[in-house]
């Protein structure tokens, strides 16, 4: 009895202090970024594309719109790719293929960003700029290059919402006379809706957060993208790119980058987890 | 308090632990009381120079077996920062310094080197005045033709901020002209490289000594970057290697002693083997 309330006490302090670091970190990221935002306007942070640090001129808008339109086409990437990985796993792949399949997918997760950025500079990077136009790095580029990084993420978790819904939604379908392919888009698919939404704006996250690969594959220019094939800066990479150097307000500046950053990651992750507590609401009730 | 009855507890199957905790609390103290002279040299900052410097370090390991020099990147305003906070020994930094740093730190050149203007070998280009190359990196020059070259959209490669090698091509070719924000931007000199390489229509800049064969460098008014132009003071685009010392912080014995390996003739001589100009 004891010995477990030590362990209950111990195991209570972990948890704390995981959770503690997150307040620390969010505390400093605001204590340092939020003074500069207001400091040089909302407006003007917020609202500006000049990014000249040294002139004292610091506006992130190229970068929000960078991060968000990577973000979007890694997301559509993933989607496709993720689901249909997703689908072919619970639905139609033989035993045998999901054995191989889905262990290979989950690897995937452990190759470190700098080995997806190096094959895109390698590689993709290349045949962009040869049968596409633009300079290759773009964000067609680092799209693609996050697609692939967002992956196990979506597949993983798309394969367990789908896999949660109950057999007898199929068993009836099939019993009406579905076809497997109807079955699967119309009654597991929509039963699964709000999993694989989740799914999605979880892989989001990853996306919007990576930064290795995008440095080496985005191009980072400053400008505002007017094509997929133009190259953008995002906000993490601006944040990497500058940080080693950055001094007095631009380092500020920076964090106030990294406030940016988190508040669109909170907001994700918050409709992440109200679309998959909806859903188990919904599941319970049925 | 609370914790008085579980002592006992502690005393019995908990012991090794307790030892454990106990070790683990003392490896940072261990870590602190360690002699100094155990400690490398620890060289941080530019990327252009680091693998000058990683050279230097290991040709001084073999004269020296016992000194271990640590060369670690970062760029050239990081390398000075981590002198001011005391992280490094030596910084390195290439580029001029700035007042504000001159008043805290003392510069050591090692030596000079050029920075080459760079494009794709197939490109036809191959003489511009510092006024194009300013008008190239302004914007003001899209496409190649109207350098004569080939018609394709010209693609800008620049350094990241802080880097050593944006600052000083700031400094000789840009001056008060600001940098088009269609410039893509690469935070090392080999990714400035691989770009440069495998694209015909980019153009960066880059360390002369690290130029190679697979890239083709341009002439700047008329003169060929090669060394000896940069040394005789002809070709214009040419930058100090230095080596960053704490002007109120005596140096270890150690990093005195690399420094003057490095400026003696035997590390000079290396220094301009790999294409640098020797300090003066």
């Amino acid at each position: 009895m004891k010995r477990d309330k030590i362990i209950h006490a111990a195991l209570t302090i972990v948890a704390l202090s995981a959770i503690s670091s997150l307040a620390l970190i969010t505390v400093f990221v605001f204590k340092e970024g939020l003074p500069i935002i207001l400091r040089v306007g909302v407006k003007n942070f917020f609202l500006s594309g000049d990014w000249y640090p040294s002139e004292g001129k610091f506006g992130i808008l190229n970068m929000i719109v960078g991060s968000l339109v990577v973000t979007a086409g890694a997301i559509i990437i993933g989607a496709v790719f993720g689901l249909g990985c997703a689908i072919v796993l619970t639905q139609f792949a033989p035993r045998q293929l999901v054995v191989i399949l889905k262990p290979a997918i989950e690897i995937l997760a452990g190759i470190p960003s700098v080995v997806f950025g190096f094959i895109g500079v390698v590689v993709l990077v290349p045949l962009v700029r040869q049968y596409l136009g633009g300079p290759g790095l773009s964000i067609l580029t680092a799209s693609i290059v996050l697609g692939v990084m967002v992956l196990p993420t979506v597949t993983s978790i798309s394969v367990d919402v789908i896999q949660a819904v109950p057999r007898s939604y199929r068993d009836g379908s099939i019993a009406l006379g579905a076809t497997r392919w109807q079955t699967t888009h119309m009654v597991i698919i929509k039963a699964a809706k709000s999993g694989i939404i989740a799914a999605l704006i979880l892989g989001m996250g990853r996306a919007i957060g990576e930064t290795m690969a995008v440095i080496m594959v985005a191009g980072n220019a400053l400008e505002l993208p007017h094509s997929i094939l133009d190259p953008v800066r995002t906000l993490t990479s601006n944040i990497a790119l500058e940080m080693g150097y950055a001094a007095g307000d631009h380092r500020q500046a920076l964090f106030a980058t990294g406030v940016t950053l988190f508040v669109i990651i909170m907001i994700l992750n918050t409709i992440a987890l109200t679309i998959s507590r909806r859903s188990a609401g919904k599941a319970a009730k049925k | 308090m609370m914790i008085k009855p579980y002592f006992h507890v502690l005393e019995g199957y908990s012991k090794k632990l307790c030892f454990l905790a106990l070790f683990i609390l003392l490896i940072p103290i261990c870590e602190g009381c360690r002699d100094s002279k155990g400690r490398p040299v620890n060289v941080i900052g530019s990327t252009s120079i680091q693998p000058f410097a990683e050279l230097l370090a290991e040709e001084f390991q073999k004269i020296k077996p016992a000194g271990s020099i640590d060369v670690q990147g970062g760029g050239s305003t990081a390398g000075i920062q981590a002198i001011v906070n005391g992280i490094a020994d030596i910084g390195m930094c290439s580029r001029e310094l700035k007042e504000e740093e001159k008043a805290i730190d003392t510069p050591v050149e090692i030596a000079r080197d050029g920075l080459a203007v760079v494009v794709h070998k197939s490109n036809p280009v191959s003489d511009l005045t510092l006024a194009q190359i300013q008008m190239l990196f302004s914007g003001r020059i899209r496409n190649w033709k109207e350098l004569g070259g080939n018609d394709m959209p010209v693609r800008l490669i620049m350094r990241e901020e802080g880097s050593g090698t944006r600052e000083a091509f700031i400094n000789l070719v840009m001056k008060k002209t600001v940098v088009s924000r269609k410039a893509l931007v690469q935070e090392s000199n080999g990714a400035v490289k691989e770009l440069v390489r495998l694209d015909p229509a980019a153009v960066g800049y880059m360390s002369l000594g690290m130029v190679g064969t697979e890239l083709k460098s341009l002439y700047v008014d008329g003169v060929e970057p090669t060394a000896q132009q940069v040394s005789s003071g002809r070709y214009r685009l040419s930058r100090p290697f230095l080596f960053v010392l704490k002007t109120d912080t005596p140096l270890r014995p150690e990093a005195r002693e690399f420094i003057d390996f490095v400026l003696s003739d035997q590390g000079q001589q290396i220094l301009e083997s790999e294409g640098l100009v020797r300090a003066k």
